[in-house]
């Protein structure tokens, strides 16, 4: 059972079957028949699934295999003989032996009148819409033979679009309240932003007192766009100003990309999930114009080094100095959503959080200081985008503290589905092209880096290299694959013991390292209560994603969005990075390049706290 | 005038017949659970709100379910337009129905009973407290009930807050846990997972006031009332165009000629009978039985006489139920919407018999789409006015419409 | 709002929550009564409630606004309900509308300037054999004709 669906209101649990109810049922099977074929299924499956595990299409909306049950939409409705209604088959658990009709004239009346009305409130202009060609309420218009609009159709918007986030726009002009937006924010990531207010006619999905969403606590992670069936959620597109820089010629415009987008964009082109297409995208990246393409694992090489310095200081400090005001567990930094959620719910723990900068403000920084220097380029000629597959990236290089070079250090973050959308406008069809490299001097990054796009990603990337710089040996796990980061489980938790360490650090000697992995915003929150609890005083290392899946399931991933489609992005993160040189941080030489011509001082000197380390803002939960 | 509610004696078959306040509990208490389920099955007594589910089957499925809690809610969240017998017996007979709640609690072996009062009857609240607090003095509620060891219960009065929906009973069990009145899906039903998540029995107001009746009086009296299938008899809330509006107790199957010819209606044109959700009778179909296999009702008596314009009520039905749906499912809050927009359209004569034909073959589809009782009967006046009285409606003046 | 304000009404609150319960099944009965005592539930009350009861303040928000008996913003001293129900209706409720929109001056959902009334409709108030009906505050007046509808208002403090 998924987290969501423990954490959802009673009213949204499934069906508890405690014992058989029916005597027909054996062995937890029970016999039901749909559309005249006999077919077994577990007992208190729904009929959705029971029809779906036997390749009978039934259509949904509000459901999403992510969420606990709504059964608000009502297109899933069948018939089920001797029932006087028809029943939501997302939300009937069988416990008995029926008899279901998943097309019966009466259910295709039904369905086709349930879409006649939400087509009769949707805003429906089809052409102009982000989700044009990917929105579900066009394919069941679609599916069910909508030839007009009987009841009516919207015009003229109603309702003010909010564009007052760096990050998502909301245009509730298109919302159909399925309600997934409520059920992504309060049930799968407790972030709680989005409610229905009013009811009957004036139903619709809101804010806090209505305020536009940058006036609320939203930690812009994305999530409820993923799961939007409409245009009504999306990204704020910074596309049509990044197309204006690549076509000014006085303008350096530079592009660094993440590991996620590249697992998924093929997603966008038509692939199945689980294709990797990162030497494909650098030429493609290079067609559409960008001067240069780099790789953002190169800086998440650095921050390994600067995040895993910080924690081994931390520790230091801790066993050697005494120093009580020492913060343990150290948190990492990396996940902008998860940064705005501890400022928003957890403001009095930020010491805990590492000061390190994600990669892409690292890159940021970097690019417009070391490499307009050794380049020759004023920086105030360089645009900096990057490619991540996230929202609150937005948010995060609009932080106002993120201008180290003086410049803002990235100007742009583009989406994985923003980006798609340019190469298609570039006339590109991306599987097809040839392969390439990045661009030099950022040109090669481990595979730790890589791997920073899968939850639990960022803890084995640091494992690799906080522990042969403790022990002077490689981790102690078969090819590198530290498997207890693995997996998509809630929280994960395990340890690692440092025996016959460097004598640099024999203050580690026989310490039990001990590290969590949690992902998604409600898991991060059980983290923080044990925290707060006092219960993780034996814990040494946390990483925290605020997306499901981590950073393969940001916010700005195309859609859909499942558990399963994201375990094959991770499959294929974690194929392409065995296949790489070099699969340890600090063994990447363009990181040590960095330290010996840059940054002589190391990991956490003075300049590397003014370049790749940042601060926090204690935001607390008060709306104003 | 401020309302003052004399205790004026009523006259009735059933409920309104003589009864002494807590006799009904002393008996179950002597007679056992069996006993109680076996006289409530034999009676056949039918919820009262409207759905007719057998009271004595959701009585035993919670009694037979294993649980540390289990709840007794009296649900008087009595919204129906046209409905008020709830009022009458929460005023005046209110021994009835909390001794009615004390047998089921003892019944299903629950501790804890909750009166659902909607908001809009706050002014009888302090009374019903007071009576509550009396019960409590004579050993009627709390610990060791009348003597008998280990049979504790208690009722708490909860406030609605002014919401219809609310009257539908898992709607109702959302409310009181603190959340939005939207009604849950079914199954599971709220004798499996109710209240907080424990087995919990849903009683229409009318139900357990008629239960000490049952108990006291036995089964077979209660079914020498009433038709075969609708044992007993039933409070109808009788308001609009007569002379005697208010409260009948009558039995079940009494025909609307009878009904008419009681309450002093003259001139009558039409009834809506069971409220807005209900559906609207013509004169000419005045033969029809009060009962649950011919006339079902809640209670809700409507008359009209031929001076109203049917358009008109239609109309004030569906803008109340545009407002009160509770916007979580399609079908009923978009379909009302457009079943008002159709009335409109009818009144401005801008309309096409083929959408009229669309509008109704969605009536359809709320009726068997919809996720509660709300709007799978919402349609029932669009679709039983515009057919009964058609001839009215799309006549005269040329371009069709009847300005009401 | 002013900070000595937020104290008492932070204060009001946690009373109501040691009175209620730290758990969402209080989260109706607390807000009826903030609703009572100050004629609606602020933004900060609503949050402060939140706070308490460790849920979001958007999901108080959504309650709040789901219930007609409850307001997010400031109404008047007394608020008179009206029933609109076709019962209500037939009895004369229009005459009755009319009455107390000319003597306060204000249209139904709006509030005197001076904060003493607001003006709503209800749905059935379950008075159809004694309408036209209104509920003023916790009390209900059956039978109105538009003199003693205004007789009540000038009799109400």
């Amino acid at each position: 059972m998924p987290d969501t669906i423990k954490r959802a209101p009673i009213s949204q649990q499934p069906f508890k079957v405690e014992k058989p109810l029916d005597l027909n049922a054996i062995g937890g099977m029970i016999s039901i028949q749909i559309n005249e074929k006999k077919v077994s299924v577990p007992l208190g499956t729904t009929i959705l699934e029971a029809c779906r595990d036997n390749h009978i299409h039934i259509p949904t909306l509000c459901h999403h295999p992510d969420l606990c049950i709504a059964g608000v939409c009502r297109v899933c409705v069948v018939e089920v003989d001797g029932m006087r209604t028809l029943q939501a088959s997302c939300s009937f658990p069988i416990t008995a032996s029926i008899k279901i009709k998943t097309s019966s004239e009466l259910v295709r009346k039904a369905r086709r009148n349930i879409i006649d009305l939400l087509l009769s409130e949707h805003h429906g202009e089809c052409y102009a819409c982000v989700k044009n060609k990917n929105c579900e309420l066009q394919t069941l218009s679609k599916e069910y033979g909508v030839d007009n609009m009987r009841f009516g159709h919207v015009k003229e918007p109603v309702y003010e679009v909010d564009f007052s986030s760096t990050s998502l726009v909301r245009d509730m002009n298109k919302c159909v309240l399925c309600r997934r937006c409520i059920r992504t924010c309060i049930d799968l990531q407790e972030v709680g932003v989005l409610e229905a207010i009013n009811r009957g006619d004036k139903t619709q999905i809101s804010t806090f007192y209505d305020k536009p969403l940058q006036d609320v606590i939203c930690i812009n992670c994305g999530q409820c766009l993923n799961r939007c069936p409409t245009g009504a959620l999306y990204s704020n597109d910074p596309s049509d100003e990044i197309w204006r820089a690549i076509d000014d010629p006085q303008k350096h415009v530079v592009i660094q990309t993440a590991p996620s987008p590249r697992a998924a964009i093929g997603e966008e082109f038509g692939y199945a999930p689980g294709h990797s297409f990162t030497p494909e995208l650098n030429t493609a990246l290079k067609r559409i114009g960008f001067d240069r393409v780099f790789d953002t694992n190169f800086t998440a090489d650095l921050t390994i080094l600067e995040e895993g310095t910080e924690l081994l200081t931390r520790l230091k400090k801790a066993i050697v100095d005494k120093d009580t005001t020492v913060k343990l567990p150290q948190f990492t930094s990396c996940s902008p959503g998860w940064i705005k959620f501890i400022e928003h719910f957890y403001p009095e723990h930020l010491d805990y959080l590492s000061t390190a900068k994600s990669p892409q403000q690292m890159f940021g920084a970097i690019i417009k200081t070391f490499y307009a220097q050794e380049q020759g380029i004023d920086p105030k000629d360089i645009v900096s985008v990057s490619l991540m597959p996230c929202s609150a990236k937005k948010f995060e290089c609009n932080r106002p503290e993120m201008d180290a070079s003086g410049f803002r250090d990235v100007d742009y973050g583009l989406t994985t589905r923003e980006l798609a959308k340019m190469i298609r406008e570039a006339g590109i069809f991306l599987p097809e092209l040839p392969k390439s490299g990045f661009d030099e001097p950022f040109g090669e990054a481990s595979g730790a880096g890589l791997i920073f796009g899968a939850t639990g990603g960022v803890m084995e990337a640091a494992l690799r290299t906080v522990y042969e710089l403790v022990t002077g040996r490689e981790v102690p796990f078969e090819n590198l694959r530290i498997e207890a980061c693995r997996g998509f489980e809630g929280i994960k938790e395990a340890s690692v013991k440092l025996e016959n360490v460097l004598p640099a650090y024999s203050f580690l000697e026989g310490v039990n390292f001990k590290f969590m992995v949690a992902h998604g915003t409600a898991n991060a929150k059980q983290v923080m209560e044990l925290l707060r609890e006092g219960k993780l005083s034996d814990v040494h290392f946390v990483e925290i994603m605020a997306c499901p899946g981590g950073c393969l399931g940001g916010g700005g991933q195309p859609i859909p969005t499942s558990e399963e489609i994201r375990k094959q992005r991770a499959k294929a993160i974690y194929a392409e990075e065995e296949g790489l040189p070099i699969r340890k941080s600090h063994e990447n030489p363009h990181v040590k390049y960095i330290y010996e011509k840059f940054i002589p001082e190391g990991p956490c000197s003075e300049l590397s706290h003014k370049l790749l380390h940042t601060h926090y803002k204690k935001r607390g939960r008060y709306i104003i | 005038m401020e309302n003052n509610f004399k205790k004026t004696k009523r006259e009735g078959v059933v409920i309104f017949s003589p009864y002494e306040s807590g006799s009904s509990i002393k008996k179950a208490l002597e007679i056992g659970r069996e006993n109680i389920l076996f006289e409530v099955r034999e009676s056949k007594m039918k919820g009262r709100g409207g759905a007719g589910f057998p009271t004595a089957t959701k009585w035993m499925l919670v009694a037979a379910s294993r649980a540390d809690k289990k709840y007794m809610i009296c649900n008087a969240d009595e919204g129906e337009p046209g409905t008020f017998k709830d009022r009458v017996l929460l005023t005046e007979y209110p021994a009835l129905v909390f001794d009615g709640m004390v047998v089921g609690g003892y019944t299903i072996g629950s501790e804890i009973g909750i009166l659902y009062l909607r908001g809009e009857y706050i002014f009888m609240l302090e009374e019903l407290e007071d009576f509550l607090q009396s019960m409590r003095k004579q050993n009627l509620l709390g610990k060791n009930i009348l003597g008998k060891e280990g049979f504790n219960f208690d009722i708490a009065i909860r406030l609605g807050s002014g919401a219809y929906v609310c009257g539908e009973e898992t709607a109702l069990i959302e409310s009181l846990e603190g959340h939005r009145g939207e009604p849950r899906n079914r199954p599971p039903y709220p004798v499996n997972t109710g209240y907080m998540g424990y087995p919990t029995v849903v009683n229409n107001v009318e139900t357990l006031a008629s239960i000490p009746q049952i108990i006291t009086k036995g089964a077979d009296w209660f079914k020498a009332h009433g038709t075969d299938k609708s044992t007993g008899s039933k409070l109808f809330s009788v308001s609009g165009d007569c002379e005697k509006p208010g409260v009948y107790e009558l039995p079940w199957g009494t025909s609307l000629n009878e009904l008419v010819e009681i309450v002093g209606a003259t001139n009558t044109k039409a009834i809506q009978v069971g409220g807005a959700s209900g559906i609207c009778i013509p004169k000419s179909q005045f033969d029809r039985k009060l009962s649950y296999e011919d006339a079902s009702t809640g209670g809700s008596i409507m008359i009209f006489n031929q001076s109203r314009k049917m358009l008109k009520v239609l109309k004030n039905f569906m803008e109340f139920f545009v407002e009160e749906s509770c916007g979580q499912c399609t079908p009923c809050r978009i379909g009302n919407i457009k079943l008002l927009e159709g009335v409109v359209k009818i009144e401005k004569g801008d309309y096409t018999f083929s959408y009229i034909n669309s509008l109704k073959d969605l009536s359809k589809t709320m009726q068997v789409a919809s996720k509660c009782g709300l709007g799978q009967s919402s349609p029932n006046p669009f679709i039983s006015i515009l057919e009964n009285f058609k001839d009215e409606i799309f006549s005269s003046n040329g371009n069709g419409a009847n300005h009401a | 709002m002013l900070v000595y304000e937020k104290n008492s009404l932070s204060e009001e609150i946690e009373l109501l929550i040691e009175r209620f319960g730290k758990d969402r099944v209080a989260l109706l009965p607390i807000l009826q009564i903030i609703e009572k005592r100050h004629n609606y539930i602020s933004e900060f009350a609503q949050q402060e409630v939140a706070r308490l009861l460790d849920i979001h303040p958007v999901e108080v928000y959504s309650v709040v606004s789901f219930y007609n008996f409850l307001h997010r913003y400031p109404q008047g001293k007394n608020i008179v309900r009206l029933c609109k129900t076709i019962s209500c209706d037939m009895a004369g409720k229009q005459e009755i509308e009319k009455a107390l929109k000319r003597e306060l001056g204000i249209n139904f959902d709006e509030t005197t300037r001076d904060k003493k009334w607001t003006l709503e409709y209800t749905s059935c108030l379950g008075m159809c054999d004694q309408g036209p009906a209104m509920l003023v505050n916790d009390k209900i007046y059956t039978k109105l004709d538009p003199e003693t509808a205004v007789k009540i208002l000038n009799d109400t403090k």
